[in-house]
């Protein structure tokens, strides 16, 4: 049993025979993920990386019996690829895609509420189970099988995170890039509570950025539900200077419960290490953990 | 995007927002002709001239060199001509621009809204956004209008409300009357009101907008309401469905420096630092300028390479960092997963022979696939470049840097 995805995950691609796409799906299949199949409209019926493709996210599910998507369709078209997975009944749905207007995410939120799904992303990295399924697009190499659990807003942060880890001589259970946008469909708390209830992650390392207050309420959560795995946290941004926005569309510092001072202070009141320098994530796991470094 | 507050006026009005008029003057000439017309339009000599910069505070800010506020009100035209003359190929230092202040080029004549009537002028703060938690719009509004928000929001934060917004159906006529009423007007204020938040929320569902802000609302002495300010924010990732709104962008507003790497396609921000940093990712970069402090240095910039670090990128980013003269060191940290490292070092390498002598020590921290062959290749090109592998290695690097010990 693991997190979101596994080895048992039927994959699709939404967007499969464009360059991203393409690309991304030839890696996940190299990497031993369950790939399945792909959606690209008007293409259904011809077969792509030996895999069949079907016109709409409903075919992959009847006939492929889909259960897992990875959408990576350019932005203008993204929301609509999401709520179509959703509506196929697709359980899993990864948005890799980056740039999607807050108008178009409003209404996907709202479609998805009460649905039997969960989106993770958009603007992420996707998630990856080590040894069983990656459905994303990070370097699987990096992520050596273990119980480290880790949720992040960022990409390669999450990569230097896992590397981290795994050269302490720890492992990764699950690793969630829930994306760096203002509207995402799982934030922190969510996906830290999932690594909580999973048997198979002893403790988690939390990375967020500056704005929003997902990392406050993951805290207060993680407080609320008495401590009970270790959670290693880090915000970056703490010189990132207010009013402008770094990289990412949701990282700006609004007002003054949202920059990088203000989360790690709550993270610090909540019982969580919380790490200034993100050189020291693994050690300060080891520490966590009551290890001695090797 | 930012646009300036006569450029967001016009959005406005295009949705039927009610609006305090204005002439825009690029000269004292043209301010005064302005001021001329104005008054054959709305009976008043008076009429208001605001320096057009991007940033808050224009009405305590001063121009450097003058005693001359950002906004000031002119009694008649050649006042208007004066002030005009003082603001304009001035530099305006707000709150809000940093002690260097930004250069103004513009200024909007405005009309006169605060004129004697039946009634007192009220001024009152609203403003439409995201709200993150909720995924939602909603509309913040308080009576305790024409001063800083963030003041209000920190002493009497019972004095501001929120009205959210559903997706599902849009705002509501009841939503409408509910501000107009918590805002404690009554007849026909209270229905101008009521049409004023009507059409702003269409402005800003219309127009893709991240945030409006219209602070002061102001309920003049003939009960009109109108927006005496505006601050309109586009969401970026919209604009390619607005090229009306994309062409509003004023690149003399922007760094040069920032402009000049967006036409490369880098993510840049320009900070006043000693340190450089170019890094893949935005949430590293972030963490990196974080690191580059924790090793007593301040980051310089932010800058995302994203997911294609080659020759090129690196050679622009290079050209671009090395622009700020105070940059005493450059920290790359490439954490390479479908990049290969190797790749990315020889585009150091390159770039670092193609530019010629580069005065400061660069710092090279490349990490995944292929760091091993990566750290090789730089090791033995001879050049000022420092490697290392883990960031811990590279913090202490940049330490050595700033102390001048390398």
């Amino acid at each position: 049993m693991a997190v979101l995805v596994d080895k048992n995950s039927r994959v699709i691609v939404q967007g499969f025979t464009g360059s991203e796409g393409t690309f991304h799906a030839q890696q996940m299949i190299e990497y031993g993920t369950n790939v399945v199949g792909g959606v690209t409209p008007g293409k259904g019926g011809q077969t792509h990386l030996d895999r069949p493709v079907f016109n709409t996210v409903k075919d992959a599910v009847d006939q492929a019996q889909a259960n897992t998507s990875i959408i990576f369709v350019p932005p203008a078209f993204a929301a609509d690829a999401i709520m179509e997975a959703a509506d196929a009944g697709i359980k899993v749905i990864i948005c890799i895609t980056e740039g999607i207007p807050v108008k178009d995410m409003i209404p996907v939120k709202e479609y998805i509420k009460g649905k039997d799904c969960r989106l993770i992303g958009p603007n992420c990295p996707g998630v990856i189970t080590p040894g069983q399924a990656k459905v994303g697009i990070m370097p699987g190499f990096v992520f050596k099988t273990g119980r480290i659990g880790i949720v992040s807003k960022s990409g390669t942060l999450t990569y230097e995170a896992a590397d981290q880890v795994v050269k302490a001589g720890l492992g990764i259970s699950t690793a969630i890039g829930i994306g760096g946008d203002p509207i995402i469909g799982t934030p922190t708390k969510d996906a830290v509570e999932m690594l909580m209830n999973d048997p198979e992650t002893d403790a988690i390392i939390m990375i967020g950025e500056i704005g929003g207050s997902y990392e406050a309420d993951a805290a207060r959560w993680i407080k609320a539900n008495g401590n009970k795995k270790p959670v290693v946290g880090f915000i970056a941004g703490q010189t990132a200077p207010p009013g402008r926005r770094m990289g990412h569309a949701g990282a700006i510092v609004g007002g003054h419960d949202d920059t990088a001072a203000a989360k790690m202070a709550i993270m610090r009141e909540c019982g969580l290490h919380v790490v200034e320098s993100p050189a020291e994530i693994g050690a300060t796991m080891i520490e966590a953990l009551g290890l001695k470094a090797n | 995007m930012n646009i300036h507050e006569y450029q967001a006026k016009q959005v406005l009005k295009s949705f039927g927002v009610a609006v305090q008029e204005g002439i825009v003057a690029e000269t004292a000439d043209e301010a005064h002709a302005a001021a001329l017309k104005l008054k054959e339009q709305y009976g008043s000599d008076f009429v208001v001239v605001k320096a057009q910069i991007h940033a808050g505070g224009r009405g305590k800010g001063t121009i450097v060199g003058k005693e001359q506020r950002g906004v000031a009100v002119a009694k008649n035209a050649d006042k208007a001509k004066e002030i005009a003359g003082n603001i304009l190929g001035g530099t305006l230092v707000t709150i809000q621009t940093g002690p260097k202040g930004k250069f103004v080029s513009k200024v909007l004549v405005a009309q006169d809204v605060y004129y004697p009537g039946a009634n007192e002028p009220k001024e009152y703060y609203m403003s439409v956004m995201l709200d993150r938690s909720q995924s939602k719009n909603i509309i913040v509004y308080s009576t305790e209008g024409g001063m800083d928000i963030e003041h209000v929001a920190e002493h009497t934060p019972e004095l501001i409300h929120k009205e959210t917004i559903d997706p599902k159906v849009g705002l509501q006529g009841f939503q409408a009357r509910k501000i107009a009423f918590n805002l404690g007007l009554s007849g026909e204020a209270h229905k101008q009101m009521v049409k004023f938040v009507t059409a702003l929320y269409t402005a800003y569902d219309s127009s893709d907008s991240a945030m409006f802000e219209i602070n002061p609302v102001l309920k003049t002495a003939d009960d009109k309401i109108i927006a005496v300010d505006g601050k309109v924010s586009f969401d970026d990732s919209a604009l390619y469905r607005h090229p009306d709104y994309a062409a509003m962008r004023d690149l003399a507003e922007e760094d040069p420096t920032e402009v000049e790497a967006g036409k490369h396609n880098l993510n840049f921000v320009k900070l006043d630092g000693n340190v450089g940093c170019m890094v893949n990712g935005a949430g590293l970069a972030m963490a990196t300028m974080d690191i580059i402090k924790l090793s007593g240095g301040e980051p310089a910039n932010f800058l995302d390479v994203g997911g294609s670090a080659n020759a090129t990128t690196v050679e622009a980013g290079f050209r671009i960092i090395l622009q700020d003269p105070n940059v005493k060191a450059i920290l790359i940290n490439i954490f390479g997963g479908i990049v290969r490292c190797d790749r990315v070092a020889q585009g150091v390498v390159d770039a670092y022979k193609s530019i010629g002598n580069i005065p400061v020590p660069i710092i090279v921290r490349l990490q995944g696939t292929n760091a091993e062959q990566a750290k090789k290749l730089i090791d033995e090109s001879g050049l000022k470049v420092y490697s290392a592998i883990v960031l811990k290695e590279a913090a202490d690097l940049v330490q050595k840097a700033v102390s001048g010990t390398i």
